[in-house]
């Protein structure tokens, strides 16, 4: 199971000042953290970033990887600054992601970057319009989305299709339409196709202690139905745990009885 | 359109562990493909057969493997200059047998002058084998990792009765370690964690799994190696990428078919032979199910393992 690590955020007070003030500190140490915790990818979203965006995904890009020994998730709606953060990637340890496309035309130039720079890249299974109703339309804009990534020179295996998880606080029926997204999805091509989603939707606006359990239990359900990659709180050890433990039940990984400190 | 070979590639890597002094040093491991298959990957070494001696007379070898020796078992030293200098072994395995409370219960000093004479007199890599007593091997394996300071040898074996003092033991004198289990693949991650776990570095450990002759089990033993090759290469699981030790000639020669005449079973055919090619037999599957290291006795059997690992490289 691959953890994109969503601490770093511009959402964040924090991490919002640190990028003002470009003071990596802060940045650094929170990478270094969802590392050392298990992350595979740190997500680095910087919002539209539409101020000198650039500058500011480059330094985050570079300030990170000077600490971290892992591939970013470059985390903006902003092309230029996008493109500028995948200029300075070191790809020693994996290829970048790109987050993200959708079906919406203004998302194409993420497809034309993924190309040009050989990244993976996150396709969200949006439209220009409203949300998907179910999962059969979700797989209905996956497929426009891969013949348009073929358009452009993106092999498949590069993309993670992602159902847009909802919140289950006001749209309680969409979390079983996104668990059946991600079985469906993978049988869009041999060999399936990869999948992630934003965990943390799914608790969006429920009481924050309950955040936790509501996150990890989903996510064993999606893991089941064979998810491939999640962007969640790594520092959230009880998620982290059902996670090693969901691997184990799933023969990803070999039992033993310290598998939790590995 | 014309055929493709499938080829499977894997993220994980076996970790290489080196041992011995100077140019005589040895590689085992390093590959990222299963064995042999070297169109899916690099096999940047091949297995090692390192020749078993013991630091008393074998009475209890069989005659085919005892008598080969006769001349030379009666002294550590002489049978260790043996194997080196007229049977050219690559690696020697020093098995301090009597040291056992239930053999000669020789002393743990005493060990280690063993060591330190067979050293001196050798320049190929040694592997230093307890008796597989855990609490003697404690102190034994401790005084031999001492006299064999600075000689980058691979000492052995810590199970889970004793691993600590062994380990500190290899830490304190920068020896490799085998971590031995009783063919469970899950105690074997678990015990490497727990070696791990005391600040011993994956990369100087390897995993013997137990090994068992072809009749008696090897089917097991097969199965838990190439399960523990798996995991390290395609699950990329970092525990369980140390090299595979497969100490196979204790465990062949006491079989019945290493022993029983020709008298008794003609149909078994000439016990010699016989017991040679169980040896060569039940190495070489360990070789094709991810062992690394073999520790074995008969030179003619060894011969064949070499001769089969030359072919299939």
């Amino acid at each position: 199971m691959i953890i994109i690590g969503e601490k770093i955020s511009v959402i964040a007070k924090q991490v919002r000042e640190a990028m003002d003030s470009r003071d990596p500190k802060p940045i650094q140490e929170l990478a270094d953290k969802q590392w050392k915790a298990g992350a595979h990818f740190i997500d680095v979203n910087i919002g539209p970033a539409e101020d000198k965006g650039e500058d500011l995904m480059k330094w985050m890009v570079e300030s990170i990887q000077q600490t971290v020994k892992a591939p970013l998730c470059l985390d903006t709606t902003n092309a230029s600054a996008l493109e500028a953060g995948l200029t300075v990637h070191n790809n020693e340890w994996g290829k970048p992601l790109i987050n993200s496309t959708s079906n919406d035309p203004e998302r194409f130039g993420m497809l034309e970057l993924a190309a040009k720079y050989n990244a993976e890249i996150i396709a969200l299974t949006v439209g220009k319009g409203g949300l998907p109703a179910d999962a059969e339309e979700r797989c209905g804009i996956a497929a426009e989305i891969m013949a348009r990534a073929a358009e452009f020179g993106v092999p498949l295996e590069d993309i993670y299709l992602d159902p847009l998880i909802l919140q289950v606080c006001t749209t309680q029926d969409q979390a079983m339409h996104s668990i059946k997204a991600i079985q469906m999805f993978q049988e869009l091509n041999d060999p399936p196709m990869k999948t992630v989603v934003g965990l943390s939707n799914i608790s969006n606006g429920v009481p924050k202690e309950m955040r936790s359990l509501i996150d990890r239990v989903y996510l064993t359900l999606l893991m089941y139905e064979g998810l491939t990659a999640a962007i969640a709180n790594p520092l959230d050890k009880d998620l982290m745990d059902v996670v090693k433990t969901t691997d184990v039940f799933m023969n990803k990984t070999l039992y033993a009885h310290s598998y939790l400190e590995m | 359109m014309s055929y493709v070979v499938p080829k499977e590639s894997f993220n994980g890597k076996v970790l290489s562990v080196d041992f011995g002094k100077d140019d005589k040093a040895i590689s085992v491991g390093g590959e990222n493909c299963l064995p042999f298959l070297s169109f899916e990957g690099d096999l940047p070494n091949r297995p090692v057969i390192a020749y078993e001696i013991q630091d008393c007379p074998p009475d209890d070898w069989p005659d085919t493997v005892k008598d080969v020796y006769k001349d030379v078992s009666g002294d550590p030293v002489t049978w260790a200059k043996h194997c080196q200098d007229n049977l050219n072994a690559k690696a020697i395995a020093l098995r301090l047998v009597s040291t056992h409370p239930d053999r000669d219960n020789r002393s743990a000093e005493d060990a280690a002058k063993t060591i330190k004479d067979v050293l001196a007199a050798i320049n190929v890599p040694l592997i230093i084998l307890g008796s597989n007593h855990i609490e003697k091997d404690s102190a034994v394996l401790v005084a031999a990792a001492e006299a064999a300071s600075g000689n980058n040898c691979i000492i052995g074996k810590a199970q889970e009765g004793n691993y600590k003092t062994i380990v500190a033991a290899a830490l304190a004198h920068n020896h490799k370690l085998i971590a031995m289990s009783e063919l469970d693949i899950n105690l074997a991650k678990q015990l490497n964690i727990l070696i791990t776990q005391m600040g011993f570095d994956k990369s100087k450990l390897l995993t013997d799994p137990m090994c068992s002759a072809l009749g008696y089990g090897l089917e097991y033993t097969y199965s838990v190696m190439e399960r523990i090759r798996l995991a390290g290469l395609a699950q990329n699981d970092q525990t369980m990428q140390p090299p595979i030790l497969g100490d196979v000639g204790i465990y062949v020669w006491k079989v019945k078919e290493v022993v029983a005449p020709e008298a008794d079973l003609p149909e078994w055919g000439a016990l010699e032979e016989r017991g040679i090619a169980w040896e060569a037999v039940t190495a070489t599957s360990m070789i094709t199910s991810g062992t690394n290291l073999l520790i074995m006795r008969h030179p003619k059997a060894i011969e064949t393992v070499e001769k089969t690992i030359e072919e299939l490289t």
